[in-house]
């Protein structure tokens, strides 16, 4: 959180201004030091840091399944998938792989918390432009996916659902009717925000041709997610290094041309559609058996089980108050969540607790691209590109 | 799958004695680097037409004070074309320093700075070597492991 401002070049007739920490179009404790010619951008220096709890250096003090909360506080816009990136990193480790019906439980979790984040995403990055409506609409049914969420795990969003083999709790055939009514009503309720945005005039003003990254400068400022799809790369690790049996649903990756605000629009509504598509597929398919590994020295016992066979009990305690070992070695493992790739490199000393663990962030290195998609735009556009990188910055703090 | 299996073969042959040791986890292939090579490793691995890891993923640090090089530098690479992954990594002296990676990928910027603020390593050839995360008047570099997690 460097508080320095003396980066920005040194000509003497421009003015250098602060957007942030607190600023409601920064979405967050962002803070961006602008450097302006008039309405240009000169230079732009994102400065984070104001989030930081240092959730790495955490890690190395707790064991992997206390560590579980904390990955909820990253992307609080969507807990479930850094739930589920971090409880597959773990499994990686100890090479195991949990039943299918657990895999598909945690590909409904992802896809539900990527139509959730995207729905954040729409309505605050629509009124930051000025388009207020969009965001009564899609808080309106983000409301309603919180409701699932409460349902499935009884938190909205600290939910802490997975747990190292398995997840916190079944669903059941209600939730899953529950569910299976918001994804018959979302592609409808997609086609409505569509039909405020797609051709408005003053939308396609604001993002077209604004924040461009070609795919080449993507690539190299390790861009992931929809902002790198929008610059027409089609990398997507559901697709490249698919996990929880990705691999079993139908989806295609959109992709974007021009790589502008306009097209991580489009990208993301799409995207939307897509998850749509792969919860419907994933409520049809549910396995049945069971959801958790079958292995008494990670996965906790059942609690009624606990309270009446002191073999549990005991399972019960060990796990809880010491946790348990995993194997000498280093894996690195991501996800696709909303934001792109998110991906946790443990070190294992053999130890209850990681010996280092690294949180590959997403939001942090597509933030990272800030400064060269706002290089000569007007100060209005910074807004339209911080809104289109849909930074969280729990994540990029960590 | 095999991460990185066929780029260490590639990288022992092509650099031979730089090519300090290898090893593999859960199929996930890593080699350490002499930090001498570093770059030209790195650029190799970027450019040649067998390798073509295109993306710099991550750039960070692991902390073993009790090893004689105690930092070790741990760059994750990707390649697109060939959907491969690779853990390179280097051992350098306490606070470095090693070759900054930013010439080859503009994503080397911030993960090094959080490098530096995290553990005081420094990357030679980096253009904006400044704190990132925490602030600019704090003293200790938080993850290293002399540092406790609570000061009583």
């Amino acid at each position: 959180m460097p508080a320095r401002i003396d980066t920005v070049t040194d000509r003497p007739d421009t003015l250098t201004i602060n957007m942030g920490p607190s600023h409601p179009a920064t979405h967050g404790v962002l803070r961006v030091i602008l450097e302006l010619d008039g309405e240009t951008v000169v230079s732009c220096d994102p400065v984070c840091g104001y989030l930081h709890r240092g959730m790495e250096k955490i890690a190395e003090n707790r064991t992997y399944l206390q560590f579980i909360p904390y990955t909820d506080r990253m992307d609080y816009l969507s807990p479930l998938a850094a739930n589920v990136g971090f409880a597959l990193a773990v499994e990686e480790l100890l090479g195991i792989r949990v039943p299918p019906r657990c895999e598909a439980i945690r590909v409904l979790c992802a896809e539900l918390s990527r139509i959730g984040a995207h729905l954040v995403w729409l309505g605050t990055s629509a009124l930051d432009l000025g388009a207020a409506t969009m965001f009564f609409h899609t808080f309106k049914d983000r409301e309603w996916h919180y409701d699932l969420i409460e349902d499935l795990c009884g938190a909205r969003l600290t939910t802490s659902y997975t747990r190292v083999g398995g997840v916190a709790y079944d669903v059941t055939p209600e939730w899953l009717a529950r569910l299976d009514a918001f994804v018959k009503a979302m592609p409808g309720r997609i086609d409505d925000y569509e039909s405020l945005l797609t051709k408005n005039g003053i939308w396609l003003k604001r993002t077209q041709g604004v924040g461009k990254l070609t795919a080449q400068q993507a690539l190299e400022f390790g861009v992931t997610g929809p902002v790198l799809r929008a610059s027409g790369v089609a990398y997507d690790v559901r697709k490249a290094r698919p996990y929880s049996g990705y691999e079993q649903y139908e989806f295609d990756v959109p992709t974007g041309i021009e790589g502008d605000v306009y097209d991580r629009y489009l990208v993301r509504i799409e995207e939307m559609r897509q998850s749509v598509r792969i919860l419907d597929q994933a409520i049809r398919m549910m396995p049945q058996g069971p959801v958790n590994v079958d292995d008494p020295k990670i996965f906790l016992p059942e609690k009624r089980k606990v309270l009446t066979s002191m073999e549990e009990l005991i399972h019960q305690f060990m796990i809880v108050t010491e946790g348990f070992t995993c194997p000498v070695g280093e894996i690195y493992h991501s996800t696709e969540v909303p934001k792109g790739e998110l991906g946790f490199y443990i070190v294992s000393e053999g130890g209850k607790a990681p010996y280092r663990l690294r949180i590959r962030s997403s939001a942090f290195n597509n933030l990272a691209s800030l400064a060269k998609q706002v290089q000569g735009a007007l100060v209005a556009d910074v807004v339209a590109c911080i809104g289109s990188i849909d930074p969280v910055m729990g994540e990029v703090d960590r | 799958m095999a991460d990185g299996a066929q780029a260490v073969d590639l990288l022992t042959q092509r650099f031979g004695a730089a090519i300090l040791e290898h090893g593999s986890f859960r199929d996930q292939h890593w080699a350490v680097v002499d930090p001498k090579a570093w770059r030209a490793v790195a650029a190799w691995l970027r450019d040649d037409p067998a390798t073509r890891f295109n993306v710099l993923l991550d750039v960070t640090a692991v902390h073993w004070p009790d090893r004689e090089l105690p930092i070790e530098i741990v760059a994750h690479l990707y390649s697109h074309e060939r959907n491969d992954r690779l853990r390179l990594k280097c051992r350098v002296p306490d606070r470095g320093p090693v070759d900054s990676l930013t010439p080859l990928w503009a994503s080397a910027d911030w993960n090094e700075r959080e490098a530096f603020d995290m553990f005081g390593v420094v990357f030679s050839g980096h253009p904006d070597l400044r704190r990132i995360l925490m602030s600019d008047d704090y003293t200790d570099y938080p993850l290293r492991k002399e540092l406790p997690l609570f000061r009583g």
